[in-house]
């Protein structure tokens, strides 16, 4: 009995959970219909998941990598109204965020896995650009993004990287 | 969507009272803003202090926003949160845009 009980003393210190307090682990995953309100609701959901354990910074990033992909499925992928499904899954470890999105839209086009060059700015106002900032901003903020078209499914992987946590 | 305007000293003030200014709400915010925008003011100012989030369908609407108040009339940001500050900063489109400090606190009496 004495024995017992010293031994859970002295294991006291291994398992307190703060030793890294911005340690990020865990898992997020959603599946939900693809429409503009349905993507608002997951995107607040997976940030407020992440926020205690990652930047500020980093959680803005997250949240505006993810709409712009999200976006891009529900006007794109499934062109307005048609309804579909979208499953997203985040696994937080010492790599980063790493999210992989499926669903079962129309194939991505193969030029938007290029970085896409920044809308001219520099042209007279009339001429603005008012769109192409999406897959500049995808290709800005994530890391590692591979797409495969598999079974009538789009699967779209990638990584947010995370600085180093504090110790 | 949370949209108000007045006049003040020669500029028209509209504070956009959303928290997100995203896909979901981009085209009603460019069509909203027209109406507004029938106030013949030369000076637009768009507080967007309320707004968190914001997108490049949000970023696209206030291009539209922009091109549709130019040559004749000036459109200034202000209040942007470093979220949404973040997203012209990666786009360049802060060198595009008339981007101000934030609002005072205690109103507006040094608009204009």
């Amino acid at each position: 009995m004495v024995c017992a009980m010293w031994v859970e003393q002295m294991s006291l210190p291994e398992n307190r959970p703060a030793a890294n307090p911005r340690r990020c682990t865990g898992i997020f995953q959603s599946v939900f219909s693809a429409e503009p309100h349905a993507v608002r609701n997951v995107l607040r959901a997976a940030v407020a998941r992440f926020a205690p354990k990652i930047s500020e910074g980093e959680a803005g990033a997250l949240e505006l990598l993810l709409a712009e992909l999200l976006n891009n499925i529900v006007e794109h992928g499934y062109a307005y109204g048609q309804a579909g499904t979208i499953s997203l899954s985040i696994l937080c470890d010492r790599r980063g965020l790493s999210c992989s999105l499926i669903d079962d839209g129309v194939p991505l086009p193969p030029h938007c896995l290029h970085p896409p060059d920044l809308p001219d700015t520099g042209v007279a106002t009339e001429n603005m650009p008012e769109g192409g900032f999406g897959w500049f901003l995808i290709h800005d903020l994530a890391r590692d993004l591979r797409y495969r078209r598999e079974a009538g499914q789009n699967l779209l992987e990638f990584r947010l990287p995370l600085s180093a946590p504090e110790t | 969507m949370k949209l108000s305007a007045e006049a003040i000293d020669g500029a028209l003030v509209v504070r956009l009272g959303e928290p997100r200014l995203d896909a979901a709400i981009a085209i009603q915010f460019k069509d909203r803003m027209r109406e507004m925008l029938a106030h013949p003011s030369p000076r637009v100012v768009l507080d967007m202090a309320a707004v968190g989030f914001l997108d490049s369908s949000g970023l696209g609407a206030l291009v539209a926003v922009m091109k549709g108040l130019m040559p004749a009339r000036q459109l200034e940001l202000r209040g942007l949160s470093a979220n949404v500050e973040r997203v012209f900063r990666l786009t360049r489109m802060d060198s595009v845009f008339t981007i101000s400090a934030d609002a005072p606190r205690d109103g507006l009496r040094d608009v204009g």
